[in-house]
């Protein structure tokens, strides 16, 4: 953090209408940050929770949270998956401390008051007082109150909440490209193979943007270039949903000819190097359409990945105006066989805190909270493909961080 | 061979483990390994659930010099070192010329500018091949206390 805003002071402003000129302030400013909370996070968004296979009975649950706020999933006797504020209506203690479980009931540890699945209030401690002295005021009826709810909505064995109670459906919502692309590899029922966060000392939005920015990957990403795995000339191209937020891009390999060049001669890159152990990138085609790599986002703060086989969810996390948990779900698929899951382990090596395309991103933002450090004046340039955020048939664009900006102004009210 | 010149070997390879990354010779961290080899970081919660994706999965030594290479010519990061600290070392049982080691560590992350941070505790568990003069990890699994990353992992732990 940097400068202190008192929460009177107005919003960061804007040198333009436009979206391809985006203020420094914006990565800084602790207003600014709370504001994020309260229109983007629990705004109309829908806000990735969990996997539905990681709440497979009645009674399953997991603890989660929407930008900073606590939420509890649990799927209640009906199979009907509901989500709350994790915060007893009594005195706002964290009502469950447990990351995941099973349970027939939510009982607060601090006096007693017991919820059930749908999140409705049924039980309160001495509610009608001890040996008929004290107990809840009349007027008190537990009927009156529940946890907070939001609404929940599952697409590809993604479940997602939204507080807002009129935003439209998720799909209409997503968009149909960006449905599509969520559909397209999410197509099977997920196994989780591991998961794992990193702490990244920078806004959150630096990383959100660092996703949705395909000018950089080829040029930040040495290892990609130097093994020639993911270059800006191989076909590909970007879509944008009409709100802006949503988007992904998509590149495509010709697998054929790759595996033949590592039969051949391995994996050699521009210069003279080349891998030792070819198994971090030897890919198939699983979904049989050539496309090797596929970034999705939802706005605000989730991605889905494919990589050629490995398979991520990525949920940003807000934890400070200057710090962001990034959580790695890596995924597998329930038809995998032996060899498949293999595959997808190594191929791991790509991705994630110690990933050889993804380490960049972890500290690249860091770099720049600390240049904007009481240096937040002026606006960033994001003008590469033009000052409009469209769907582009070519990825040397930034377009796709437009659409971010573009969402983010309507929703902030800037 | 006596069981306490077999433990003299194994505290020898951990501490040269220890030292070939704290003095920055990782060209020769993956001679610590046999050729058939596996090298796995992993956190706690992720191990004990069954679940295999490691931060750092290697399944051959090659794999390992890729990583070296990697580090050193084609993964940009802020410069830094470690200081590992290896704890109690367990002999847990010997069987077919391989050993099933315990050992706890601790490790200093030191930036090129000097702070200098806890960054990493937990355990490794390891198969380390005794059979022959010269002991080689058969595997190394790291398993870390914290789910948590301090934003990046580059050198191997």
């Amino acid at each position: 953090m940097s400068q202190t805003v008192s929460a009177a002071e107005t919003s960061v402003s804007w040198p333009s209408n436009g979206v391809s000129e985006v203020p420094f302030r914006l990565y800084t400013d602790q207003a600014q940050y709370a504001r994020e909370q309260e229109r983007l996070f629990k705004g109309p968004t829908w806000n990735y929770l969990c996997l539905a296979i990681e709440i497979p009975n009645p009674g399953d649950f997991v603890s989660t949270t929407v930008g900073e706020t606590e939420i509890l999933v649990v799927r209640d006797a009906g199979g009907v998956v509901n989500a709350f504020v994790n915060r007893c209506v009594h005195r706002g203690n964290l009502l469950c401390l447990e990351r995941k479980g099973n349970v027939k009931e939510f009982s607060c540890i601090y006096h007693g008051w017991i919820y059930n699945h749908a999140g409705h209030l049924t039980g309160v401690a001495f509610e009608h007082g001890v040996q008929r002295q004290g107990g809840m005021a009349p007027e008190f009826r537990k009927e009156d109150h529940a946890l907070q709810p939001l609404r929940v909505e599952e697409m590809g064995g993604l479940i997602f909440g939204t507080f807002s109670g009129s935003i439209p459906s998720l799909e209409t919502w997503l968009g149909p490209d960006v449905t599509r692309g969520l559909k397209r590899v999410m197509n099977r029922t997920p196994v989780i193979l591991g998961r794992s966060t990193q702490t990244i000392p920078n806004n959150w939005k630096l990383y959100f943007e660092n996703v949705k920015d395909t000018y950089h990957a080829s040029i930040l990403h040495l290892f990609l270039t130097t093994f020639r795995i993911n270059k800006l000339t191989m076909p590909g191209g970007i879509y944008i949903n009409a709100d802006g937020g949503n988007h992904y891009t998509y590149a495509k390999l010709d697998y054929a000819s790759e595996d033949k060049e590592y039969k051949d001669a391995g994996l050699r890159s521009e210069s003279e190097f080349r891998l030792q152990d070819n198994s971090v990138v030897e890919s198939v085609d699983e979904y049989g359409d050539g496309i090797s790599v596929q970034i999705l986002t939802v706005f605000p703060g989730m991605v889905l990945q494919q990589v050629r086989n490995t398979i991520a969810i990525r949920v940003v996390r807000p934890r400070g105006v200057d710090k962001t948990d990034l959580e790695w779900i890596h995924l597998g698929f329930d038809t995998d066989d032996e060899a498949m899951t293999e595959r997808r382990l190594r191929q791991g090596n790509l991705i994630g805190a110690a990933g050889y395309i993804a380490m960049e991103d972890g500290f690249i933002g860091g770099f720049v909270q600390r240049a904007l450090h009481y240096n937040d004046e002026g606006a960033g340039i994001v003008m590469m493909g033009g000052h409009e955020a469209e769907s582009q048939n070519f990825r040397a664009s930034e377009a796709a961080i437009r659409g971010f900006w573009k969402h983010y102004r309507a929703l902030m009210g800037e | 061979m006596t069981m306490d010149d077999i433990r003299y070997g194994i505290h020898e390879l951990i501490g040269e483990y220890a030292e070939r990354i704290d003095e920055d010779r990782l060209e020769e961290w993956p001679d610590l390994f046999a050729e058939q080899c596996k090298y796995v970081v992993i956190s706690r919660a992720n191990h004990e659930a069954g679940m295999r994706q490691g931060i750092i999965y290697c399944a051959s030594r090659g794999m390992l010099l890729d990583r070296v290479f990697a580090i050193r010519r084609a993964n940009l990061f802020e410069p830094h070192r470690y200081r590992h600290v290896i704890g109690p070392i367990r002999v847990k049982s010997i069987a077919g010329g391989v050993a099933l080691v315990h050992s706890h560590f601790m490790v200093a992350r030191i930036m090129q500018e000097g702070p200098t941070t806890l960054f990493a505790t937990g355990r490794y568990i390891d198969r380390i091949d005794v059979s022959g003069p010269d002991y080689r990890f058969r595997e190394r699994l790291v398993v870390l206390d914290s789910e948590k990353i301090d934003t990046l992992l580059a050198i191997p732990l």
